[in-house]
């Protein structure tokens, strides 16, 4: 009876009694919500284009903030070392798509999956050896993003925001926005999206595919880079990250595959969700709930719609 | 010239269906059993406890993945955790009953993990590809916190490990513990996958093998046959993780001897689905394969490289076993999807027709 | 080919479709469609693209489930039956594209459709021996006896995938008639074929119908193959049922030649 109140009641007993807390656990997940949603979109990028479902987009988020870190520790100044990340991000979208994605154009979904597994092992190594295993610490400062915080009296309490917080969820709508419009209104985003529908129909009126593989690659890499600049200087710049790009995967499952839309409001929820179930019915059995509450509510959300939440009805057909 | 099957005719179906229809190949099976029974009189303790029984083991974890990835088409990302299911369940088993034999133990935990994974496969049902790696990773980062929050798991210890208790039997060998030999392990993991493999070989060649590849190559069509989907993907789910179950309490129980939860995680999920890509999906040759690749080749750059004058530290060969593993599967898929034994019929297929190109 | 008079007497209803409504969303692929298959007759099913004829294959083995309307088969009527359910019931079929298990050879692939005439339990299969192994010989004789009548014997143990076209048609129906069934539907077995291999299939096709005694029920688009080969043929039209009767009142009807070649308003 009583672990029922506990389960059932209490917890919104407690949001109701404390209505600052609940707003700064809302903000918390939320913030979360966008570098996962921000995650995702690298995802989707690359699936949407290339039906790719890209294992390595996590670990592309650590490399490039390794990258970034590296080359500041090398003497360069910030905004270099910046430009010379996002050159590497190119580098590396050329390096892959010339030497493996190349190679296995109309391959099952499953080797393509296995080949981004390949690669995420592949750039995990490489990262080790080049930058050695210890976590860094993000240039936060050095880049001119605001650091400190403000806090808000409202209901009755104090609501605190991390400016770097904002900031992020700032970039993240601005990147957002860019990618719609390249998308849906430049000749490339045109042809990207020809090229998802149907390769061969996309090649047989004279559109690149090595072209527009790299293009969504880099974009990606892109992503991945500010992803990492934004989660670096939360915590610090680490392998552990990678773990974190697992969560996109139920972000993606709640979103779909291939909307951009979709990986923000199901960031959104699973960032929001998972702080709220970590810290209000956590400790009903002994907390750290986050590692599998996300995959638990995809896996509850898809048994009730195996689509996803934008995707249509699926008619299997013989 | 060596191996041909000319002149070695069949008369019946059941020497068609034999499991090793040709002469070369029973002669090859037992060299290779042979030799596999007499290396322990040559090698050194740590060939035997740091190569040979972990290859088995993974070859093993592997075999157990194969079932459920390779031929009945369901990816799983949660093998680590399922080996832990096995392992934990063994540790308790052993901790109730301690005078029962060791192997009959490791043998029964396997039932625990094939009871998670049917729990853990239902949703299968419902969910296909990608979207259940999602499920999958659910039961792993699930399991993966009860055997850290429930420390009833691992008797309230203090390190939150599990330590293998000393364990004899079969009239007073040393099987399980600190004072264990490797070589009575050695043994006792030998017998334990050898039989294990011919068990599974039975049963892919057999019908319920045959409705996994069933599903996993036109699910649609294998229903119209009269395959039910539920029996046909439970089932696979259930043998698959009894086998790594076993595997899991043999990885603690027959080679490490003590064990944090985090030997269970996602890192040794990815390692077995490795072996089991790289030896080749649907294969189970490939397990062998492949555990030996992933596992073998570290040790040997570990080893081999400053022996031929290049000193690098430990940590820099991990580093690079790790590229050249990543590296080594995006050339394999490239190449040959279908792994290295693929690579091994392509071989064999080439020696029947030899000195000519082709026949 | 065939003589409409010479099954007359075979007569007895096995399957019934009655007032069959199958729509998706707001598309309604079948509307209000009756036809009968009768025992150890062929039964032709045609009609333009996108008429509902494979849709209604799909009703009659359980893949789809109809909104309205009943089916009997062998004068049980049925209700939200599973495909594996109606395979048990002896209805088997082959598909529009191929869809045979592509990892698989010829062999498995047969051995396939024995699935449901196979029963020993897991621990029989774990040993392989005894039970097990006498029960996979039984099969496999079985299965010789359909890959002799195919005249498939060379690509025995080749996988299907490494087969061309037509081949895979056959092994298809060879795994179809490995599930014995009494009522086989037979989704376009000649598309893509040429003149001899489509020749080869209608021979094959009038042996399983005469020597195996098997109902057949049969969506093709080769009008000359369905007029030779056919008892009697249903045409549909945008999911509506416009003629039913013999071959040769069929050609003649005034609706079919419409939709066939079209008509002016």
């Amino acid at each position: 009876m009583e672990f029922l109140y506990n389960l059932l009641i209490d917890p919104f007993v407690q949001m109701v009694e404390l209505p600052d807390f609940f707003l700064q656990v809302l903000w918390e997940g939320f913030v979360s919500g966008v570098l996962y949603a921000l995650i995702a979109l690298g995802f989707v990028l690359i699936f949407k284009a290339s039906g790719v479902f890209n294992f390595a987009q996590g670990i592309m988020v650590v490399f490039a903030a390794l990258s970034l870190v590296g080359l500041y520790a090398l003497g360069m100044p910030a905004y270099i070392a910046l430009i010379a990340t996002i050159a590497i991000m190119g580098i590396l979208a050329v390096a892959v798509q010339k030497t493996i994605f190349h190679h296995l154009v109309n391959q099952p979904d499953i080797i393509l999956l296995m080949a981004t597994i390949g690669l995420t092992y592949f750039l995990i190594g490489f990262g080790e050896f080049v930058f050695g295993g210890d976590p860094k610490v993000m240039i936060t400062e050095e880049l001119g993003l605001p650091t400190g915080s403000t806090a808000f009296d409202v209901l009755g309490g104090l609501v605190i925001l991390q400016h770097i917080d904002i900031a992020a969820a700032v970039i993240a709508i601005i990147m957002v926005t860019a990618l719609a419009i390249f998308f849906n209104k430049t000749r490339i985003g045109r042809a990207l999206r020809a090229v998802a529908d149907d390769h061969q129909a996309a090649l047989s009126v004279g559109i690149s595919l090595d072209q527009i593989w790299i293009i969504v690659w880099f974009a990606a890499g892109i992503v991945a880079l500010a992803t990492g600049i934004m989660w670096g200087a939360r915590s610090d710049v680490s392998f552990a990250l990678e773990i974190i790009a697992f969560k996109a995967l139920p972000v993606l499952i709640l979103g779909g595959f291939t909307s951009i839309p979709g990986a923000i409001v199901g960031g959104l929820i699973i960032g929001i969700g998972e702080k709220i179930g970590e810290i209000y019915w956590g400790p009903l059995v002994g907390g750290g709930i986050e590692s599998w509450l996300a995959y638990v509510i995809a896996l509850i959300f898809l048994l009730f719609r195996p689509q996803g939440l934008f995707g249509e009805k699926i008619i299997e057909r013989v | 010239m060596l191996y041909r099957e000319a002149g070695q005719f069949k008369t019946t179906y059941e020497a068609d269906q034999a499991m090793f229809p040709i002469a070369q190949d029973r002669i090859g099976v037992l060299v290779i059993l042979a030799i596999a029974l007499v290396i322990p009189l040559a090698a050194s303790d740590f060939v035997i406890a740091s190569i040979m029984i972990p290859f088995l083991i993974f070859a093993l974890a592997t075999i157990g993945l194969n079932i459920l990835t390779g031929y009945a088409g369901q990816l799983s990302l949660g093998t680590g955790a399922f080996m832990g299911v096995g392992a934990y369940a063994c540790y308790k088993l052993t901790t109730i009953f301690p005078d029962v034999n060791i192997v009959i133990l490791v043998l029964i935990s396997g039932l625990f993990s094939a009871g998670i994974g049917i729990v853990f496969g239902l949703p299968s049902l419902r969910i296909k590809g990608l979207y259940l790696a999602v499920t999958t990773l659910a039961a792993q980062f699930f399991l993966e916190w009860c055997f850290i929050r429930i420390p009833w798991l691992y008797n309230y210890n203090n390190s939150g490990a599990i330590e293998v208790p000393e364990r004899t039997g079969f009239g007073g060998f040393v099987l399980a513990g600190p004072a264990s030999p490797p070589i009575t392990r050695y043994y006792v993991v030998l017998g334990i996958v050898i039989v294990m493999t011919l068990l599974v070989k039975n049963i892919i060649r057999g019908r319920i093998g045959r409705t996994w590849m069933m599903i996993r190559d036109m699910d649609i069509a294998a229903e119209l046959i009269g395959v039910r989907p539920l029996a046909a993907k439970l089932s696979a789910f259930a043998v698959s993780s009894y086998i790594c179950g076993v595997a899991g309490a043999m990885l603690v129980f027959f080679w490490l001897g003590a064990a944090e939860p985090s030997a269970f995680a996602i890192t040794l999920s990815f390692q077995i689905l490795f072996m089991a890509i790289l030896g080749g999906l649907g294969s189970l040759i490939g397990c062998f394969f492949g555990a030996a690749f992933i596992w073998v080749l570290p040790v040997l750059l570990r080893t081999g490289l400053p022996s031929i004058g290049i000193e690098i530290g430990a940590e820099t060969v991990e580093h690079v076993s790790r590229m050249i593993v990543g590296a080594l599967i995006i050339f394999f898929l490239i190449v040959e999807p279908h792994g290295l034994a693929r690579l091994w019929q392509i071989l064999k297929e080439k020696l029947r027709v030899w000195p000519f190109p082709y026949a | 080919m065939r003589a409409p008079e010479q099954e007359a007497g075979a007569g007895e209803t096995l399957l019934a479709v009655d007032n069959i409504t199958l729509s998706f969303g707001g598309v309604r692929a079948i509307r209000n469609v009756s036809l009968d298959i009768r025992k150890g007759e062929i039964r032709a099913i045609i009609g333009p693209n996108g008429a509902g004829k494979t849709s209604m294959l799909n009703v009659i083995n359980g893949f789809y489930h109809p909104q309205e309307g009943l089916i009997s088969f062998r004068g049980a009527e049925r209700r939200r039956m599973k495909p594996y359910e109606a395979a048990s019931q002896g209805i088997a079929r082959t598909f529009q594209n191929v869809a045979l298990f592509r990892g698989m050879t010829t062999l498995d692939n047969i051995m396939a459709g024995r699935t449901l005439k196979m029963h020993r339990n897991f621990f029989w299969q774990l040993v392989h021996w005894g039970p097990a192994a006498r029960e996979e010989v039984e099969n496999r004789r079985k299965v010789e006896e359909i890959i002799d009548f195919l005249e498939i014997q060379a690509i025995r143990k080749t996988p299907v995938g490494r087969l061309p076209y037509g081949l895979q048609k056959r092994v298809e129906l060879a795994r179809a008639l490995a599930m014995e069934p009494d009522l086989l539907l037979l989704d376009e077995p000649m598309a893509g074929m040429n003149l001899e291999e489509k020749e080869d299939m209608s021979r094959f096709i009038l042996d399983v119908n005469q020597q195996l005694g098997t109902t057949i029920a049969l969506i093709e688009h080769d009008i000359s193959v369905v007029m030779d080969l056919s008892d009697r043929v249903v045409v549909l039209d945008h999911g509506e049922k416009i003629a039913d009767g013999l071959p040769a009142e069929v050609q003649a009807n005034q609706n079919v030649i419409e939709a066939y070649l079209g008509v002016s308003h």
